[in-house]
């Protein structure tokens, strides 16, 4: 993927993974497709009701908006895989924050689901929920579209050669480990 | 250069002399711990990545261990115990700890050491974010998202990332009614929910040696509450002692050298600490329990892989001895080993059992992980409404313990029980 066009949702810092899908849905099993589904409708339904826009409409499916933007410690909590299998399954292809927490960065990394980002500017503060902007993985750079602002974001490091490749298995398999 | 006891763990299980912070490398397990929870989508993984007729790469190295969801009418919960039941007969796993069988054991974080499935200087990976609680038994042990799991079970290997190390060391003799919680909670609070992330954790000193190896796990348990990878106390007498009456298996004592790099060093002098507790919503949000003795209580709630485990019970027992409580008080054993020690062990002759129902708290429950995450609507002591409870477990973000209105206070076992008898938060040592 080298380029993401949509809007954004705003988070806060330290959303954890009850947060991000609480464990009343864990009975959910990520690798039943239809389940994997109902994952990506509860995606963020954890967040505090100061939130007045729900990641996921009531009674959809998928979200409108396909990058979240965090704070710091961005998935901090649990290694259920559910949170960044939840966000995947909803339609979001990346999450860009101040920074992660490791498990949640891991679980992104390894699944592919979404890609996890770090930027060093507070852009959950500039960025209103809603506004539209261009992400480019080529440069690293995420752009508004309203106003044609571009941010820096940080380049990937170690794990771009994974991601490159698709995931850990598919990392694994490239470099002849199975 | 030397190495602390995290790399030298990390090197012997890569196969190279040494390893530094920042290096990626594959190293081998020797255990894979799932649950419920995670294990039908780890088994998922393994089949799609692997082919429906592969097998695990060593079944003495896969221990399954439901315990979070076993409780509850929820069929679906039902069905992924019925889903690791199907896997643990076609692959023949000799370690499955069966729900509504004998060998049913609760907690996996507990239940794993108990079990002897914990030995200083192994590696241990497991689908759940507090597996860094084996890190107490000297060996290199975290949580894995499922994808990773899966790997691990074809392969028996996993590519990570060698963590720097942060030490912490205590000296001094702890104060009466100041455990192993106050000192985890003392640090988090000090070094923040993100101020490990990615390191190892190491804990030393004349006071952790001085601890027994539970509350040893108390602490290291919650290294991933400061975003650590792994929370780690070398090995010593008390734990080759308990290892070994586990565990017939041989194992490797790692200390870190004199000249081991450090990120940080951190001295506490253990005499000057507190009662805390960490107030919503964070863990790293920590106050004196005296500071906050105005905060009135709903419930109470001792149990979980940070705060049920037997020595957890006999802290609650030696404050409730005598007294009755105001609030209602949920008893969640860990493993049935703690739920069998419920009526064994004794403080001033009465079992822990008989203590807890004469001060009036809740008939206690089958061990598991129950409220402490919440879970299925109809788990035991679920906060539903808008609950405050005070709680031995780990965490306490928003809708942690159930809805999303309730709040959770963590703190130990004496803390917990102390606010049991008084309805407020209430520090051990003014009771």
């Amino acid at each position: 993927m080298d380029k993401i066009i949509g809007k954004v949702f705003i988070t806060g810092d330290n959303i954890d993974t009850d947060q991000i899908i609480p464990a009343q849905y864990l009975n959910l099993v990520p690798t039943i497709p239809e389940e994997y589904k109902k994952l990506g409708s509860y995606a963020l339904c954890g967040l505090p009701d100061e939130y007045k826009t729900r990641y996921v409409a009531e009674g959809k499916m998928e979200t409108d908006y396909a990058i979240v933007i965090g704070g710091r410690n961005f998935g901090c909590g649990s290694s259920r895989e559910h949170a960044p299998v939840s966000l995947g399954a909803s339609g979001c292809k990346t999450v860009i924050a101040n920074s992660f927490a490791r498990i949640f960065f891991r679980n992104c990394i390894a699944t592919g689901e979404v890609y996890p980002v770090e930027t060093s500017e507070e852009l959950n503060k500039s960025l209103k929920t809603g506004d539209e902007v261009e992400i480019s993985f080529e440069n690293m750079t995420l752009k508004e579209l309203k106003t044609g602002k571009i941010h820096q974001l940080k380049n990937l490091g170690d794990v771009k050669s994974v991601i490159e490749a698709g995931g850990i298995f598919n990392y694994a398999r490239k470099n002849k480990m199975i | 250069m030397g190495m602390t006891i995290t790399e030298k763990i990390l090197a012997k299980a890569s196969g190279k002399p040494h390893c530094s912070p920042g290096d990626n490398i594959w190293v081998s397990a020797d255990i894979l711990m799932t649950h419920d929870v995670c294990g039908p989508g780890t088994i998922g993984v393994f089949q799609r990545e692997f082919g429906k007729t592969a097998k695990v790469w060593n079944k003495e190295g896969v221990v399954i261990i439901p315990d979070h969801y076993i409780f509850t009418a929820d069929e679906k919960c039902h069905r992924n115990v019925d889903a690791l039941r199907a896997f643990v007969k076609e692959q023949g796993l000799p370690f499955f700890y069966d729900p509504g069988t004998p060998s049913y054991a609760g907690v996996c974080h507990v239940a794993l050491p108990e079990n002897g499935h914990c030995r200083p200087g192994e590696v241990l990976f497991g689908t759940d974010s507090h597996t860094c609680t084996h890190g107490a038994l000297g060996e290199f042990a975290t949580g894995i998202g499922n994808t990773d799991a899966g790997f691990v079970m074809g392969t028996g290997k996993l590519l990570i990332k060698v963590p720097a190390s942060m030490k912490f060391e205590f000296n001094g003799k702890l104060p009466k009614f100041v455990t192993a919680k106050d000192i985890i909670l003392r640090v988090i609070g000090d070094i923040g929910v993100d101020g490990a992330t990615y390191c190892a954790m190491e804990f030393s000193g004349q006071t952790i040696s001085d601890l027994d190896i539970e509350e040893r796990m108390t602490i290291c348990n919650m290294a991933i509450e400061a975003g650590g990878k792994n929370g780690i106390i070398a090995a010593d007498e008390k734990t080759v002692k308990y290892v070994k009456e586990r565990s017939s298996k041989p194992f490797t004592c790692f200390s870190s050298d004199e000249d081991a790099k450090y990120l940080s060093v951190r001295k506490y002098d253990a005499s000057k600490l507190e009662p805390v507790v960490a107030m919503p919503f964070s863990p790293d949000n920590v106050k004196t329990a005296r500071s906050m003795k105005t905060f009135k209580l709903d419930r109470s709630y001792i149990g979980s892989c940070t705060g049920g485990k037997i020595i957890d019970f006999i802290m609650a027992a030696e404050m409730l001895y005598g007294k009755k409580v105001k609030i209602p008080t949920f008893i969640v054993p860990a493993t049935v080993t703690v739920e069998k020690a419920l009526k064994t062990e004794k403080v001033n002759g009465k079992s822990l059992l008989q203590i807890f129902e004469e001060a009036g708290c809740e008939k206690p429950a089958p061990p598991s992980c129950a409220a402490c995450l919440g879970g299925p609507i109809d788990t035991y002591g679920r906060s539903n409404t808008n609950e405050i409870c005070i709680s031995t477990t780990n965490r306490n973000f928003p809708g942690r313990m159930g809805s999303k209105d309730s709040q959770t206070i963590l703190a130990s076992p004496y803390t917990a029980a102390a606010s049991a008898v008084t309805g407020y938060i209430t520090d051990p040592r003014d009771i």
